[in-house]
């Protein structure tokens, strides 16, 4: 009958938040306080019993009576409190906790469950998050684009630049702020004081970029405008970590000479350790345009640098890009020949730097999601059965007045806390396959930020959340019916289990298995391009050779001469080694990218038209390579040994080149004008050898091979082919003593036998196959176990039903088959579904598939075959164990 | 809910209200000056009393303070906040329209 009138709402909202926090923090207090206040009351009553005439102990004991019972006075007093809901809850709490906890099993598989799928999640979530989307640490990085030279026609996108486009971009664009050129670049580093010389990975970049990316330096000062001439002292910036490695963190380095391929270089700063742009292994800059002549920044057809821009505010990338690409085709028409590109292209530099693993990435954090979603069926699934087995529990429960809210949230309390454990599992999982993956996949860009954070705690609880209340409300919400009745009347005495429950549970199972087929498809697809990409032929040996990458110091090695003659020896020693049967170099392995085109003419053959380049890879090697590698000499001959310096004068092509440069001519005898010296020799073509592959996953290119012996190439790849019978990696020690007996200085690295080179080309793949394969895997361990679990509860309802079969002349292979069929429906439609829906996704990851179809007929069956298999593995014993059943003991059950 | 009492459900919250609108009191001294008043006729069970100076409390209509009562003795008094001074006035209000109509239908009916 009170009435409630709304007054200062926010004040007494905050008092009574106040005094609710008081009372729950300071319980304890609060009850001292209520005892001391009653025991006042009482002490007034006893005081004034003994003024109006009673004994001492007579006034207490009528105060006492009047008082009524303390004890339940202090309840009453403290129900007021208003945190009875909470003890409530910690009494659900700790209800829900002792029913798992009696259930042991049930509970270890439920959270393993759980944990699986949040662990997969969270750890893939972190590596999206911190590779993906984490913005690039630079100031605004939102305005920050990478640009490309492209293609009007649309045939490539993302070119490198050359000098002078870029010069053109920089001098006459208005969408920019700023616009800065740089190149990777590798030095020979030696110190001063007779350190080990070691090759430093580098950068060179204009002055610019550092300003542009908001970056300071850490000591001394960055780049500025007066050192990126070709007339500036050279000067370097030392990253963090090859300041704390080599120089021990000692400031003293500052306005100290370093030598950098045997030139002397001032140390002019130290970049901030946050500064692993653009990734964590570049250990030193340079100023570009010191470092590069004009001559070289001149050259319209020599791609060679990334171009970075700063948007001016306001102008979008699309504007920005129609300018550049006007500006661009105008540079095109000035000069039409040669391979000048006549537009450009954009992208947001976080997007530009994860390109290539940005599918891969995505795909696995699908999968991931989808594991999640299984396990959570899964687990959804465990507590149906078990809620079904409770139905008796619960009916009593309802029968005897417990609110249908209260029995709920018991549900949902348990699969939370089922959820929190799984949590906390699938925490510590998250934490091992991030550091795993930092390990294996040091070629990730970014890999350095990948942490599991804030965030990623955050996410985990979100998830686990999420994960909980489905997986308790799915099966709380199916099975709270009010149909107390027909429940307790059908478990008094059931002939046949209680059929919302398994429709439900039959439901899970197929989305279940569903999910899981689209899972199983895609690392199917993944699987089998791998291995088309690992069995693809690229054209050389693979096994029994060795192969290793030097790279001469400039000082030591500055002529052609002196370079020749090195090989030449290094090569003699090799050679004369116990088990090697053949030793060649070449500038670029096979698989190892395309690394170096050049564009050329051919004397016999009239003049492209205007604007038509003819282009081929550029190979050095030397006449034993061939050999080496096994790669077949299909026409003419090899190189001689003395066709080098100026006596190189010719070449070998591929039979790529024969198809696609005039093709219909043999070309041998013919001329090649416009080498890679730009010294306007020609060269004959003497011979006709076999395609190898740039790329593992690519088609063969035309390529033209010079003699190594010109001289020109300071860095070589040199492979080592060992007698039948050796094990390859067993002679990298000899040949690297052979190779530090001639030069104690020369720095080795990349020391693979080819299969392992061939294995790191293709580690992207072979990870994302690893993984989803891993993925798959376990959700078909789920369904495996979530088919068994159904078809063995759908059994034991059925006992009875059975044993009046059999009682009444069944035969055991029917049973049997009618149990089968029970398990199998599901799995049928599941699988049914989950092709379907494989159909319709696949495509979506074709871009990352390689000799392999999106709708691979082979692996939509084998993962239809691989599928039915385990489920008629699952639901044979459940199915066995009804056709053994003993109608006398099934009929005594009930 | 709570234990039945001698007063009509609801109106011990308005009297305890009004007994402190003049005055901060302590839980002894507010059942006695309702007894008082009343002429010995509302006798203000302890059962009911501390429960309900409790819940006022958790409204906010009435905060406590611990003080020297008249004995010398450490008491814990209560007083109206500015919320149950409108609590007071509404409640008021409400039992003046409440009572009459009661008087009104035991009058006529």
């Amino acid at each position: 009958m009170r009435m409630n009138v709304p007054e200062n709402l926010p004040m007494r909202w905050l008092r009574k938040l106040v005094m609710r926090g008081r009372m729950l923090l300071l319980r304890g207090r609060a009850g001292e306080e209520l005892q001391r206040e009653l025991q006042f009351h009482l002490d007034q009553q006893i005081a004034e019993n003994r003024a109006a005439g009673m004994s001492a102990e007579e006034a207490r004991l009528a105060a006492l009576r009047a008082f009524g019972n303390p004890a339940a006075l202090r309840d009453q007093a403290r129900e007021t409190w208003s945190w009875q809901w909470l003890e409530l809850l910690l009494r659900d709490v700790r209800f829900g906790l002792r029913t798992l906890a009696r259930t042991p099993g049930f509970s270890f598989l439920a959270i393993l469950v759980m944990g699986l799928g949040i662990g997969a999640n969270v750890a893939l979530f972190t590596v999206v998050r911190s590779v993906l989307l984490k913005p690039l640490p630079f100031k605004d990085p939102d305005q920050l684009v990478r640009i490309y030279e492209a293609d009007a026609k649309g045939r490539f996108q993302d070119h490198i630049a050359s000098g002078p486009d870029f010069a053109a971009w920089q001098a006459q664009s208005r969408s920019f702020e700023q616009m800065a050129i740089k190149q990777w670049m590798h030095y020979d580093l030696t110190g001063a004081s007779g350190q080990l010389p070691e090759v430093a990975r580098a950068h060179t970049a204009s002055w610019n970029l550092f300003p542009m990316l908001g970056v300071q330096a850490a000591y001394g000062r960055l780049f500025e405008a007066s050192d990126d001439t070709p007339e500036a002292n050279a000067t370097v910036v030392l990253s963090w970590a090859l300041w704390k490695r080599r120089y021990q963190g000692d400031p003293a380095i500052l306005g100290k000479t370093i030598l950098l391929d045997e030139r002397p270089y001032t140390v002019i700063g130290i970049l901030p350790a946050w500064f692993l742009y653009p990734d964590a292994r570049v250990e030193l800059w340079t100023p570009l345009y010191h470092e590069k002549s004009r001559e070289v920044m001149s050259h319209y057809d020599w791609h060679n640098f990334d171009v970075i821009g700063r948007l001016r505010p306001g102008v979008t990338m699309a504007q920005a890009n129609a300018e550049l690409g006007a500006i661009q085709a105008e540079v095109r028409k000035e000069h039409p020949d040669g391979p000048i590109n006549d537009a450009t292209n954009m992208r947001p530099i976080l997007d530009a730097e994860t390109y290539d693993i940005k599918t891969g990435l995505y795909t696995l954090l699908a999968a991931t999601g989808c594991l999640l979603l299984i396990a959570c069926l899964n687990v959804a699934n465990l507590l149906v059965a078990r809620a079904a087995t409770r139905r008796r529990e619960t009916a009593i429960r309802t029968a005897l007045g417990g609110s249908r809210a209260r029995l709920i949230r018991e549900q949902v309390i348990e699969s939370l806390a089922l959820s929190c454990g799984g949590g906390a599992a699938g925490f510590l999982f998250a934490a091992g396959i991030v550091a795993w993956l930092v390990r294996n996949r040091p070629d990730l860009p970014r890999v350095e930020s990948i942490h599991i954070d804030g965030a990623a705690v955050l996410f985990a609880s979100s998830v686990m959340l999420v994960c909980g209340l489905v997986a308790g409300l799915v099966p709380a919400l199916a099975t709270g019916d009010r149909q107390i009745l027909r429940t307790l009347h059908e478990s008094s005495r059931s002939y046949s289990g209680g059929k919302a429950g398994l429709r439900l549970r039959r439901l899970l199972l197929a989305l279940q298995v569903g999910l899981t087929v689209v899972l199983l498809v895609g690392a199917g697809l993944m699987i089998s391009s791998y291995r088309h990409l690992r069995g693809a032929d690229i054209g050389c040996a693979t096994h029994d050779v060795l192969t290793m990458r030097m790279d001469l110091p400039k000082g030591k090695y500055r002529t052609q001469e002196q370079r020749a003659a090195f090989y030449d020896q290094m090569l003699e020693r090799v050679r004369a080694l116990p088990g090697v049967d053949a030793a060649g170099l070449t500038s670029v392995l096979p698989g190892e990218g395309r690394g170096r085109d050049d564009t050329f003419g051919m004397r016999e053959h009239p003049p492209l038209p205007r604007g038509q380049v003819l282009d081929a890879t550029t190979r050095f090697v030397d006449p034993e390579y061939f050999r080496a590698m096994q790669i077949p000499l299909l026409k003419g001959r090899f190189f001689r040994p003395d066709e080098r310096l100026d006596k190189a004068q010719s070449v070998l092509v591929n039979r790529a080149f024969t198809r696609e440069i005039y093709p219909g001519d043999e070309h041998l005898g013919e001329h090649i004008v416009g080498g890679p010296g730009y010294d306007g020799r020609s060269y004959e073509i003497v011979g006709v050898v076999g395609d190898t592959l740039d790329e593992v996953s690519g088609t063969p290119n035309p390529a033209i091979y010079y003699p190594f012996g010109m001289g020109l190439e300071r860095d070589a790849a040199l492979a080592v082919r060992v007698s039948a019978g050796r094990d390859p990696a067993q002679m990298a020690l000899p040949v690297q003593k052979a190779l530090a007996s001639l030069d104690p200085d020369l720095p080795l690295t990349h020391v693979l036998t080819m299969d392992e080179f061939l294995g790191t080309t293709t580690l992207d793949a072979s990870f994302d196959a690893t993984l989803l394969t891993g993925f798959a895997g376990l959700s078909l361990l789920l369904a495996g176990v979530g088919l068994f679990g159904v078809l063995s509860y759908v059994v034991a309802q059925r006992t009875t039903e059975i044993g009046i079969r059999i009682a009444l002349g069944a035969r055991r292979e029917q049973v049997m088959r009618l149990m089968l069929r029970d398990g199998l429906k599901p799995a049928g439609a599941g699988l049914a579904l989950g092709l379907i829906a494989s159909a319709g996704l696949t495509r979506l990851i074709r871009s990352m598939l390689y000799g392999t179809e999106a709708l691979d007929p082979g692996v939509f069956a084998a993962v239809g075959g691989a599928l039915l298999g385990v489920a008629m593995v699952a639901c044979l014993i459940p199915a066995w164990r009804a056709s053994r059943v003993d109608p006398m003991v099934a009929l005594r059950m009930e | 809910m709570g234990k039945p009492s001698d007063l009509v459900q609801g109106t011990l919250d308005l009297l305890i209200l009004k007994t402190l609108s003049i005055e901060a009191r302590h839980g002894w001294s507010i059942a006695k000056r309702i007894q008082q008043i009343s002429g010995e006729v509302l006798q203000v069970q302890q059962g009911s009393l501390y429960p309900a100076l409790h819940r006022l409390e958790q409204q906010g209509w009435i905060k406590a303070k611990w003080a020297e009562s008249e004995t010398g003795r450490q008491a814990k008094f209560y007083s109206l906040t500015a919320a149950g001074r409108k609590q007071l006035e509404s409640e008021t209000a409400n039992w003046a329209r409440l009572s009459e109509a009661i008087n009104l239908v035991v009058r006529e009916a």
